[in-house]
């Protein structure tokens, strides 16, 4: 699949604090569609396909016709894996692209919390069973509580120190300074803020954890041939991988791997798909759940071994344009908004377009990794026409 | 030593544990009740398995057969929570849980709170016994497998 699909077009709305949207949230998803059409400069009627993750409730046929698309031929849901999907969306798209399904796919998430409620809250439910039974009676109720064990294991195998977390929340913030589609631009982040903020479970402070947000973003894909009819310079996807190792899903906590962010087999599978290698890789967009899951991520991705975690991150090795790697470019999960990963993608395009408003001294070649700890997890690699 | 408890270390209000609709865990919680801690272990390759499920992961035989074990392991991982994701946890204050692995049982994990002061440092590592902590009047009435040091 390597460089048989493009990116031409990438929207979204203005993203909002969870429960801000004047805008419920099919709507919103229409909104980033068509930001997403303008962009490439294509009549939103030729999209012949749609596909998100994370069970998005903006459905591909009423979408369809709310657009008026002449025509519906892929219509691709990720299974489960939470924000875990973001990248595993845009493959199933390039993959049905590849196959001869569809010629103009959208792909997209939509999120509006204030309409649905909050993944940080458990709801008003009487019994529970399944996974959620060995979990919630014991306070294990929402992702902090359920990925922090994980984390805190990963730490105590490998030393890695509070500070390494606290540099990947640090610099979020620092680039959503920069940037004011960001929900937390002016609202500056620094070390003694991060290290008195208020747990939210040990080893989370605030800060290490994503915000909850409403809006909707979407990107527009056409096959390679197609890539030069469009308004902006396209851009390349160079490989992605789905998926997560021997029983990561085993319940509850029994993953065979606990103390990681399940890309063991699926970070290889990219880089062969990609023909790159961490040290091709100029910047990286990595979904933050929470920090501790970005950590684990990179490590796993090579980019260091985890006994250099406190060495490698830092907040000047991960800012833009000239640290070793910059990270979340846009201000991620953390501080540009929870767009479920989504705008990891669209903030990979601009860095490969050079219109990030942070943008890295190198990056022909940008990374994004989705939903590190789930399963299944997913990642891609974009790149420049130049990296054909 | 008692290793029943029918005082609950949270609050009352929190999802109520049921097997589900096709019984796959039904023995599991129902043990619970009568403080027994069964997991699946597999007849025919020995194989052990928790959460459970209808096959084993290891040879593919059907219907793993449920085996009484000790209740003692040591912590694998654990957390202090502090902010409340649920209503009934507010005003509540720190809680820890942890992830107990069994050495005797294939190193099989499950999560429980770790009874005592929510402040106590928690090692990684640390030898702890399982404690039943029943809720006869809850509607439907359920038991926890909690935990707590071994002296």
């Amino acid at each position: 699949m390597r460089g048989r699909v493009a990116v031409v077009g990438i929207g979204e709305t203005t993203y909002y604090r969870h429960g801000a949207s004047p805008d419920p949230e099919f709507k919103l998803a229409l909104k980033a569609i068509l930001a997403a059409c303008a962009d490439a400069g294509i009549d939103p009627r030729d999209i012949d396909g749609f596909s998100s993750y994370s069970d998005d409730r903006s459905e591909a046929s009423r979408l369809a016709a709310a657009l008026g698309t002449r025509r519906l031929r892929t219509a691709t849901m990720q299974w489960g894996g939470g924000g875990g999907g973001c990248c595993a969306a845009v493959a199933n798209a390039a993959a049905a692209i590849v196959a001869g399904l569809a010629d103009c796919v959208v792909v997209f998430r939509s999120l509006a919390q204030g309409q649905y409620g909050r993944f940080g809250q458990a709801g008003a439910i009487e019994t529970i069973s399944g996974e959620k039974a060995y979990l919630m009676p014991y306070g294990v109720l929402a992702p902090p509580q359920r990925f922090a064990m994980r984390v805190q294991r990963y730490m105590h195998e490998h030393g890695v120190r509070q500070e390494a977390l606290r540099a990947v929340a640090l610099a979020s913030y620092h680039h959503a300074q920069a940037n004011p589609r960001a929900v937390m631009h002016g609202k500056p982040l620094d070390a003694d803020k991060y290290d008195t903020s208020r747990w939210i479970v040990e080893p989370f402070h605030l800060y290490d954890c994503c915000m909850e947000n409403d809006g909707a973003a979407a990107i527009v894909l056409v096959a390679e041939e197609r890539a030069g009819e469009f308004r902006h310079k396209p851009v390349y996807l160079l490989g992605a991988a789905v998926g997560s190792g021997h029983r990561a899903g085993a319940v509850a906590h029994n993953a065979t791997l606990y103390a990681g962010a399940s890309f063991d087999t699926v970070a290889p599978d990219l880089y062969r798909m990609a023909g790159v290698g961490p040290s091709d890789v100029g910047v990286v967009q990595c979904y933050e759940n929470f920090t501790g899951g970005v950590v684990m991520a990179l490590a796993e991705h090579g980019f260091f071994r985890p006994e250099e975690a406190n060495d490698f991150l830092t907040v000047e090795n991960l800012i833009a344009p000239s640290g070793r790697l910059p990270l979340n470019t846009s201000g991620g999960n953390l501080a540009e908004c929870y767009m479920h990963g989504f705008e990891l993608v669209l903030e990979a395009v601009r860095q490969v377009r050079g219109t990030s408003t942070c943008q890295a001294a190198r990056s022909d070649v940008a990374m994004v990794i989705g939903g590190p700890m789930v399963t299944p997890a997913s990642n891609l690699v974009l790149g420049s026409e130049a990296t054909l | 030593m008692n290793r029943t408890t029918s005082s609950s270390y949270l609050p009352a209000g929190l999802p109520i544990p049921v097997a589900e609709a096709d019984g796959l865990s039904a023995p599991y919680w129902g043990g619970l009740r009568e403080n027994r801690l069964l997991v699946q272990r597999c007849a025919h390759c020995g194989t052990w398995q928790f959460g459970p499920e209808w096959l084993c992961h290891r040879c593919h035989a059907f219907d793993p057969a449920w085996t009484e074990v000790e209740p003692h392991g040591r912590i694998f991982s654990w957390e202090r929570a502090w902010h409340p994701s649920h209503a009934a946890l507010k005003q509540h204050g720190p809680y820890v849980a942890v992830l107990v692995e069994l050495p005797h049982a294939g190193n099989i994990r499950m999560v429980g709170n770790l009874l005592g002061d929510p402040m106590q440092a928690v090692a990684i590592g640390a030898e702890v016994e399982g404690v039943f902590e029943h809720h006869p009047t809850a509607n439907p009435a359920f038991s926890l497998l909690q935990w707590r040091l071994r002296p």
